[in-house]
């Protein structure tokens, strides 16, 4: 069975929005109707957004680093927001593994939303239901569109290639690959939850060197280990001007 | 979490309702037995019951108020394998239909024997009680794992939820029975009494442990675990966008420490103290107006209690919104 993911990594995102902007493009001009928004313009805006860019800053100044963290439904194999729905409208597929929500049996009682530990699911304020990221499953499985564009918006909209899209459990999968080799990890795993989605973490390339690799140690003469006395005059004194 | 009034509403009013069904039942069982001296009539049983019933209709209208969609909430009854909110969707209307139907046979009288053990009959009304008493437990276990079974609201998530549940609604019921009894059938108001302090005692110890319990958690999520960053200094600089969402709208109460201590102390008075005292004076002068002031005073120091439970609830979601930038 597969489970469609995320995967992100942190060490290229460099915070630009754009994954939030195509999201929010995408996501509102499909068939499931608009992602409300109020005051979009005005003093105090609010609206229904399925993936965010947060920024962090690590470490105190001057020694600091800032990572840009972007977070969106985690689609969790072990997904605690559908067990708890009473009516069945919060569901996890079967055959990829996408964490969905049917906007026609959803009554709007919040409750899988105080079941998410990561504040994934926001209630749209004009239908009146839960909503959440869908993995873009109306574009994923869109045969009139190129098969390169059959990725979720935020993916293709990502001008630094941070956020890989596939199956989590094919074990040669791009994103698979990228977990198992480049230190893939999941948020709060305290909680048992399992996300699909995993994030890349930071990292830089070190180079590390041992004594022994800097010094010639078949060196036969010893030149570099070549000791002067300094208490009698040495030959370069006479003949370094 | 920031509370809803209609969540507070519907949990305070079915829990009082079910607390008085069980009073007037507990009543009946033991007049029954003959371990109190009554001649209870059935108008006290069918005004009480139609009492209950009104408070539990209140409670089902209030939490309308919390649903987007509340013409679709029939659909709400569906997923009861696996969702404690749908159980309580489905024990709720049948503790309504038991309780009607139990004060209807007291109020037509329609109460015939249904079988003979000795001096002691077993009435209809008795066998009705019997289902409904169970039906009343078990929506208080279904109300209390809605917010116990929930494992990262670490304040939520412990038997003492569904204990609380269960004690506070049934010590608001019982001192509701000593009121109406006080009303309609005064010689029953030492009985009624006398379980309400029993109970409230009760209350007070677990509800007493469950703050202690919560003063002590430590939380389990903490801003490394939640963007997997090994870093004793992390600080959010921006959440992602500068207005409000749901995000920042529903998980927080948004009120100060000093606010939320002083409702602790409000209903610490008002639903322990202030009855514990009155139900006390109750005890040796039986009085209307005394037992009046402790059911109203408890009633509103629930309320209070109830918007401190959810305020105390803390989402661990709330690490991912800490600042606006």
């Amino acid at each position: 069975m597969s489970q469609l993911a995320l995967v992100i990594d942190l060490n290229v995102c460099v915070g630009c929005h754009a994954c939030v902007t195509n999201c929010k493009e995408w996501n509102t001009s499909g068939s499931a109707g608009a992602l409300s928004d109020d005051n979009p313009y005005g003093k105090d805006p609010t609206g229904t957004f399925f993936n965010r860019v947060q920024t962090y800053e690590i470490g105190e100044f001057p020694k600091t680093e800032t990572l840009h963290f972007p977070k969106s439904c985690l689609h969790c194999e072990d997904p605690p927001c559908v067990p708890v729905c009473p009516t069945g409208a919060s569901y996890k597929r079967e055959e990829d593994g996408i964490v969905l929500v049917d906007y026609d049996k959803c009554i709007g009682c919040r409750y899988c939303s105080w079941a998410c530990p990561y504040g994934a699911r926001e209630i749209d304020e004009h239908q009146k239901v839960m909503k959440k990221c869908t993995l873009c499953v109306d574009r994923i499985y869109d045969e009139s569109l190129p098969e390169e564009e059959r990725k979720p918006a935020c993916v293709l909209a990502c001008p630094t290639s941070a956020r890989l899209f596939g199956d989590v459990h094919d074990p040669d999968s791009e994103v698979s690959v990228a977990i198992r080799e480049q230190g893939g990890y999941q948020l709060m795993p305290e909680w048992g939850t399992k996300p699909s989605n995993h994030y890349l973490p930071r990292r830089k390339n070190h180079v590390s060197y041992h004594k022994d690799e800097l010094e010639r140690v078949d060196n036969p003469l010893k030149k570099e280990d070549y000791q002067v006395d300094a208490s009698e005059p040495s030959l370069d004194d006479v003949t370094s001007w | 979490m920031q509370p809803a009034f209609s969540v507070i509403f519907l949990t305070t009013l079915i829990g009082m309702g079910q607390g008085l069904f069980l009073a007037i039942y507990t009543e009946q069982v033991y007049s029954v037995l003959n371990v109190v001296q009554s001649n209870s009539s059935d108008k006290f049983y069918g005004i009480a019951s139609a009492v209950a019933l009104v408070l539990l209709i209140l409670g089902l209208i209030s939490s309308i108020f919390h649903l987007g969609r509340p013409e679709r909430a029939w659909r709400a009854a569906s997923m009861w394998r696996t969702s404690w909110l749908s159980r309580e969707v489905i024990v709720l209307p049948i503790v309504m239909g038991l309780v009607f139907l139990f004060g209807m046979v007291h109020f037509m009288s329609w109460n015939p024997v249904i079988m003979q053990f000795g001096s002691v009959a077993v009435r209809l009304s008795l066998i009705i009680g019997a289902f409904a008493t169970l039906a009343t437990f078990a929506l208080y276990i279904a109300t209390g794992m809605i917010y116990a079974c929930l494992k990262f609201l670490q304040e939520w998530h412990s038997p003492l939820t569904v204990i609380n549940y269960l004690l506070l609604g049934s010590v608001s019921g019982f001192t509701m029975a000593s009121v109406i009894a006080a009303y309609e059938q005064p010689e029953l108001v030492p009985f009624f009494v006398g379980w309400s302090i029993t109970l409230l005692l009760f209350a007070f110890i677990f509800r007493g442990a469950s703050l202690m319990r919560n003063k002590r958690l430590r939380p389990k999520s903490t801003v490394q675990t939640a963007i997997g960053v090994r870093h004793n200094q992390i600080k959010q600089k921006s959440m992602g966008f500068m207005g409000g969402s749901m995000n920042t709208r529903d998980f927080f109460h948004g009120k100060t420490r000093l606010f939320l201590r002083s409702i602790k102390t409000i209903f610490l008075v008002l639903v322990f103290a202030m009855p514990l005292t009155m139900l006390i004076i109750a005890l040796f002068k039986p009085s209307l107006t005394i037992l009046g002031i402790a059911v109203v005073s408890m009633y509103i120091g629930l309320l209070a209690e109830r918007w401190y439970f959810f305020a105390e609830g803390n989402h661990p979601q709330n690490i991912y919104y800490q600042s606006i930038a």
